[in-house]
C-alpha cells in the first residue's frame, strides 16, 4: 500500500536520526545456566512433582503399560469420544472409545462435543513442569488441544530436559512451526484475586509419563 | 489512547491520588494483590542461582535492540513476508487504527475477538473499531468485566483489581448471563464467562492481539497468557491481526530461552505462566490462513532519541515494578491517567507524549530504588526519573515560582556566610509556626508536611556553633594551662 | 585517623545532636576529628528535584571544601549516596574537566559512618550502652544506593544492654523521598502510616536510622500521634555509654 510505504520509511528515518549520536552498547554475556547437570532420575521427578503442582494428573507407566493406561484415564475422566491426530498409533486408541482422527480435519463443533484429546508431545521442561507441543509427531494442530475438555498427553523420559534454555535448544531447529508451551491448566485470579483454575482450555490435564525401554 | 489527546495534560498525579487513597476497596484489593505478588515473586527468583545473569543478559540483549532497532525491523518484517504473514507500519495510533479496520473490514467481519493487549490500549482500538462499526469483544476475564462495566484498567496485569466479587455477578447478571442463576462465587463467576467466550470464540472470523515478544531472525510471535483466551483467539478465527510496539523486538529464536524466564517469574510469579503461543506467519492446516503483523511506532522513536530515557522501551511489561512501588500499591493505575501506570509508565508515559502533557509523573516517586531492583531488565527507573525532573524544570522556565527559590536556596548554599544567616534567621522565624515548642503548621509549600506531621524546633545552637564553642573552651583551657606552666 | 567531618546542612541545623554525638563516638575511638566550617549542602535537594544545573556550585564547593580530606565521614547515608552516585553525573554535566577528575578522586574518600566503622576500620563493637527496646529502619539510600547491606544491624547487636527488635517491612520506603513529602503529601502520608503502624507493632521504644531526614518524617509522624516512640540516629546509640 502506498500510504503504508511511506509509513516505513517515515519510521525508519525517525529510528536513524534517533540513533545519530548514540554510542555503542557492549555485547551480550550470557553466563547464565544453559545446562541443567543433575541426573536422570531426578530430573524426571521433579517434572512429575510440578506437574501435580499444578493439578495435573500424572503416572509414571512402563512402555507396555501405555495402552491399558490410557484406557483407564479415558475411563476414569469419562471419556468416550476421544480427539486423536491422524498418526497417534493404533495401539494408543482404547477399544470403546469412538475414535475422532483429524483427517480430515474435525470441525470446531466436533472438537467442541467430544470429550478429550490425545497426543504425544515435543518434550517436556522439569524445572517449570512445561509441556511444549510443536505440531510434530503424535500432536497433530494447535486446535485439537484447546477445545476438548481434557487432555491426555503422553510424554517419553527421552523427551524431558531439565531447564528452559534445554527446552528452547530442542525448539531452534524448526522455529516456524506453531509452538504452545502448557505450564498447567489455566488459571486467573481477576475476581477479587481467588485463584480459579480452567478458564479456557482443557480443565483435565493428565500426562503419562513413559519410562525408558530397557533394552 | 496512552493519554486522551483531546483532554490535554494528563490529571496531575498529586490530585488524582488523594482521591484513590480515600477509595477504601481499592486500597484493600491493591494491598492484598501486591502483597501476595511480591512474595510469589521473591520465592520464584530467590530459586534460581542465576537470576542476576538472565537480568544481566536480558538488558544487554535489549540495549542491543534498541541499538539497531532499524535494522532487527528489516530483518521481522522480511521473516514474517517469507513465512507468509503480512506487515504493515503505523506512524501513529491513528494510522494504526485506520489500517487495523481497514483489515478487519476487508475480511468482512463486524465482530472481532481481542486478547488483552496494552498496545491496543495505548491506540485507543475498541474506540476506534466501534466507530466503523465493529465490536471488538475483549476476552480476558478482566478486561471482559472492565468492558461490560465501560471502564478503564487500573493494574497492566489485574485490571479488575477495584472490583469485587459481587458487583461482578450483578453486571452479569445484567449483560452475559441474563436467564442465569449466578452466585458470587469466583468459580461460577469464572464459568459463567468461560461459556460466554466460548460461543464468541467459536463463532469467530477475526482476532486482534498484541504480542509480548516478536523475533527478528525467524519472524516468531510470542504471547504469554494464563486464561487461556490467547491460545483461542490465535488458532481458531480465520484472520489474525497482531499488533505491536517495535520496541517488542528480540533478536533471536534462542533469546527466548531468557525471556521466558524473565518474564512469567517477574509477572505472576510462577516458574512459567499456564499457555505461551508461538506463531510464525501461516502454517497451512493449523491456525488463522491470514496473518497481519502492524508495528507501532506512536512516540516510540522520540523515547529512542534521548540518550538516557531509552531505556524504557526495554520493558517487557512484567508490572515487578508495578508491585513493589509503595505509591503504585496505594494509590492503583488510574491515579497515574495513562495506559502505562506505576514506576515505568513514571518514565514512559512522559517520554511518549510529552513532558508538558506528564509533567507531574516523574515525581510520582519517592526515588526508593526498589522498581530498579526488581526490573528483569535493570531498566534504571531512578536515574531516568531524575532526567526527566531536569527536563520539566529547564521547561518550566527560570520565572517558574519555585525556580526562583531554588535558584535563591543554591546562592545560600554556595556560600557559608550566607548559609549562617539564614540558619540564624530560620530559628527566629520559626516562632510563628510554632505550638508547644513544636512546628505544626507550615505556610506555602510547604504546607503538605504539617497537614500529618508535626516538625521539631530548629534547635538553639546548631552543629557549627556548639563546634566553634567547644574550639574557644578548648583553646582557653590550653592557655589556662601554658598560664599555670609559665606563672 | 584524620576524618574530616561532613554534618549535613540538615543535621547542622535542626539535629546538632547527631554531629555531637558522631564527633564524641570518633574521638572515643581514637580518630580526630575536623570540621572544615565552610561547608555548606551537598545539593541533593535541587539536584533530586530536577534543578541538576542549580547544584553544580554546590558540587564545587563541597570538593573545594573536602577536597584534602585524608577522609570525609557523614552522619547520612542520603548525604553520601550523592555524592557517591550522583556526583560524578552533576560533574559530568559541568563539562568542567577538573571538577570531574577532583569528584572522581573525591568520592572513594567519602564513608557513611557506619560504613567506615566497620568497612574502613575494621569495628563493630564500639564500646557503645543503650538500655532500651530498640528498632531500625533501613532507609533507601543506605540500603539501595550504598547497599551498607547489615553493617548497621552488626553494629547495633553489639551495643551493650540494648534490646533489638526486626522492623516489619523493613525493606519499605517511609515515605519521605525528599521534595516527594510536600509534593505529593498525600501519599507520603500514607506511606508514613504504615511505616508508623510497623514501628508500634514491634514495642519499640527508640526507632533508629542511618537517615535523620528519614526520622524526621517517621517522628514527625509519631509525635503527631502522641504515639510515644522517639526516633534517634544511629551515631547517638553508638556514641552512648554507661558513663552518660
Amino acid at each position: 500500500m502506498a500510504e503504508t510505504a511511506g509509513a516505513k520509511e517515515t519510521v525508519l528515518a525517525r529510528i536513524r536520526a534517533a540513533l545519530d549520536d548514540a554510542s555503542e552498547v557492549g555485547p551480550v554475556v550470557r553466563t547464565y545456566r544453559w545446562h541443567d547437570d543433575r541426573e536422570r532420575a531426578a530430573i524426571i521427578a521433579e517434572l512429575v512433582d510440578r506437574l501435580r503442582d499444578y493439578k495435573a494428573h500424572v503416572e509414571r507407566i512402563a512402555p507396555a503399560a501405555l495402552p491399558s493406561a490410557i484406557a483407564d484415564a479415558c475411563a476414569r475422566h469419562g471419556i468416550r469420544r476421544l480427539v486423536a491426530p491422524a498418526d497417534v498409533p493404533a495401539e494408543w486408541m482404547p477399544a470403546g472409545v469412538e475414535a475422532l482422527r483429524d483427517d480430515p480435519p474435525l470441525a470446531n463443533e466436533a472438537l467442541d462435543e467430544s470429550d478429550g484429546v490425545l497426543t504425544g508431545c515435543a518434550f517436556a521442561i522439569a524445572q517449570t513442569g512445561t509441556i511444549v507441543l510443536d505440531g510434530g509427531a503424535h500432536q497433530g494442530r494447535r486446535a485439537l488441544t484447546l477445545v476438548p475438555d481434557r487432555h491426555l498427553c503422553v510424554v517419553r523420559e527421552e523427551q524431558v530436559v531439565g531447564i528452559v534454555p534445554e527446552g528452547i535448544t530442542r525448539l531452534v531447529e524448526q522455529p516456524t512451526r506453531p509452538i504452545t508451551f502448557i505450564s498447567g491448566p489455566s488459571a486467573t485470579s481477576d475476581i477479587e484475586l481467588s485463584r480459579v483454575e480452567g478458564v479456557h482450555g482443557p480443565r483435565t490435564l493428565h500426562v503419562l509419563v513413559v519410562e525408558t525401554a530397557r533394552t | 489512547m496512552v493519554a486522551p489527546a483531546h483532554v490535554g495534560p494528563l490529571p496531575a498525579f498529586p490530585e488524582a491520588a488523594k482521591t484513590a487513597l480515600a477509595d477504601t476497596q481499592l486500597r484493600r484489593n491493591l494491598a492484598k494483590a501486591t502483597t501476595t505478588i511480591r512474595s510469589k515473586r521473591g520465592n520464584v527468583v530467590g530459586e534460581l542461582p542465576d537470576w542476576e545473569e538472565l537480568r544481566a543478559a536480558g538488558a544487554a540483549i535489549k540495549a542491543d535492540v534498541m541499538r539497531h532497532l532499524d535494522r532487527y525491523l528489516l530483518q521481522l518484517e522480511e521473516s514474517v513476508i517469507h513465512a507468509g504473514g503480512q506487515v504493515h507500519w503505523a506512524r501513529d495510533a491513528v494510522e494504526a487504527n485506520a489500517i487495523i479496520t481497514g483489515l478487519v473490514q476487508a475480511a468482512g467481519a463486524e465482530r472481532v475477538v481481542k486478547v488483552k493487549s496494552l498496545t491496543t490500549d495505548e491506540i485507543g482500538l475498541n474506540a476506534a473499531l466501534r466507530r466503523a462499526g465493529i465490536t471488538a469483544v475483549e476476552t480476558d476475564l478482566a478486561e471482559l468485566i472492565i468492558q461490560l462495566a465501560d471502564e478503564s484498567s487500573s493494574h497492566i496485569l489485574v485490571p479488575a483489581i477495584h472490583k469485587n466479587r459481587s458487583e461482578i455477578r450483578d453486571l452479569f447478571r445484567r449483560t452475559i448471563a441474563r436467564d442465569e442463576d449466578l452466585s458470587d462465587e469466583p468459580q461460577q463467576l469464572t464459568a459463567a464467562a468461560r461459556r460466554y467466550l466460548r460461543a464468541q470464540f467459536l463463532a469467530a472470523e477475526v482476532a486482534i492481539s498484541g504480542a509480548n515478544f516478536g523475533v527478528a531472525e525467524t519472524g516468531t510471535v510470542a504471547v504469554v497468557e494464563s486464561e487461556g483466551n490467547g491460545r483461542m483467539c490465535l488458532t481458531l478465527p480465520r484472520t489474525l491481526i497482531t499488533v505491536m510496539g517495535i520496541e517488542k523486538i528480540i533478536p533471536t529464536f534462542q533469546d527466548f530461552e531468557v525471556f521466558l524466564q524473565l518474564l512469567p517469574r517477574s509477572s505472576t510469579g510462577e516458574r512459567m505462566n499456564p499457555y505461551t503461543s508461538l506463531w510464525t506467519g501461516v502454517t497451512p492446516g493449523d491456525g488463522p490462513q491470514t496473518f497481519h503483523l502492524v508495528l507501532l511506532d506512536n512516540g516510540r522513536t522520540q523515547v529512542l532519541a534521548d540518550e538516557v530515557g531509552r531505556q524504557a522501551l526495554h520493558c517487557i511489561r512484567c508490572s515487578a515494578c508495578l508491585n513493589i512501588c509503595p505509591v503504585y500499591s496505594r494509590t492503583g493505575g488510574h491515579a497515574y491517567g495513562s495506559v502505562y501506570p506505576g514506576p515505568i509508565g513514571a518514565i514512559l508515559t512522559p517520554q511518549l507524549v510529552g513532558i508538558e502533557r506528564a509533567k507531574t509523573l516523574p515525581y510520582a516517586s519517592s526515588l526508593c530504588g526498589a522498581c530498579y531492583e526488581v526490573c528483569p531488565v535493570k531498566i534504571n527507573i531512578p536515574d531516568v526519573l531524575l532526567h526527566l525532573r531536569g527536563q520539566i524544570t529547564a521547561h518550566a522556565g527560570a520565572l517558574n515560582p519555585e525556580a526562583i527559590v531554588m535558584r535563591q536556596l543554591a546562592a545560600i548554599f554556595a556560600s557559608p556566610k550566607r548559609y549562617e544567616r539564614a540558619q540564624k534567621l530560620g530559628r527566629q522565624g520559626q516562632r510563628v509556626f510554632m505550638h508547644d515548642g513544636v512546628i505544626d503548621h507550615l505556610p506555602g509549600m510547604l504546607a503538605g508536611w504539617t497537614h500529618a506531621r508535626d516538625l521539631q524546633a530548629l534547635p538553639n545552637q546548631t552543629f557549627r556553633e556548639w563546634w566553634r564553642q567547644r574550639q574557644r573552651e578548648n583553646e582557653r583551657a590550653s592557655e589556662g594551662g601554658r598560664e599555670k606552666e609559665i606563672g | 585517623m584524620r576524618v574530616a567531618l561532613f554534618i549535613t546542612c540538615f543535621n547542622d541545623t535542626l539535629f546538632p545532636d547527631v554531629g555531637i554525638a558522631t564527633t564524641r563516638l570518633l574521638e572515643r575511638l581514637g580518630h580526630t576529628v575536623q570540621f572544615p566550617q565552610a561547608q555548606t549542602c551537598c545539593g541533593q535537594m535541587h539536584y533530586n528535584t530536577g534543578y541538576q544545573r542549580e547544584s553544580i556550585p554546590l558540587v564545587r564547593h563541597f570538593v573545594e571544601v573536602f577536597g584534602d580530606a585524608e577522609v570525609v565521614v557523614a552522619p547520612s547515608a542520603s548525604c553520601v549516596g550523592m555524592v557517591r552516585e550522583l556526583y560524578p553525573k552533576a560533574a559530568a554535566l559541568s563539562g568542567d574537566e577538573r571538577l570531574i577528575t577532583a569528584v572522581r578522586d573525591l568520592v572513594p574518600r567519602v564513608d557513611e559512618l557506619g560504613e567506615f566503622l566497620v568497612k574502613r576500620t575494621g569495628i563493630v563493637d564500639v564500646g557503645a550502652y543503650f538500655p532500651h527496646r530498640v528498632t531500625y529502619h533501613a532507609t533507601c539510600h543506605s540500603l539501595r544506593v550504598l547497599h551498607v547491606g547489615d553493617i548497621p544491624w552488626r553494629l547495633l547487636q553489639a551495643v551493650k544492654g540494648i534490646d533489638l527488635v526486626e522492623l516489619p517491612n523493613v525493606r519499605e520506603c517511609c515515605g519521605f523521598g525528599g521534595t516527594f513529602a510536600v509534593k505529593n503529601a498525600d501519599t507520603s502520608v500514607a506511606m508514613l502510616g504504615d511505616k508508623v503502624r510497623s514501628v508500634l507493632d514491634t514495642g519499640a521504644e527508640v526507632v533508629c536510622a542511618a537517615d535523620t531526614s528519614c526520622l524526621m518524617h517517621i517522628g514527625g509522624g509519631l509525635h503527631r500521634l502522641r504515639a510515644g516512640v522517639r526516633t534517634i540516629h544511629l551515631a547517638e546509640i553508638l556514641a552512648n555509654t554507661e558513663e552518660d
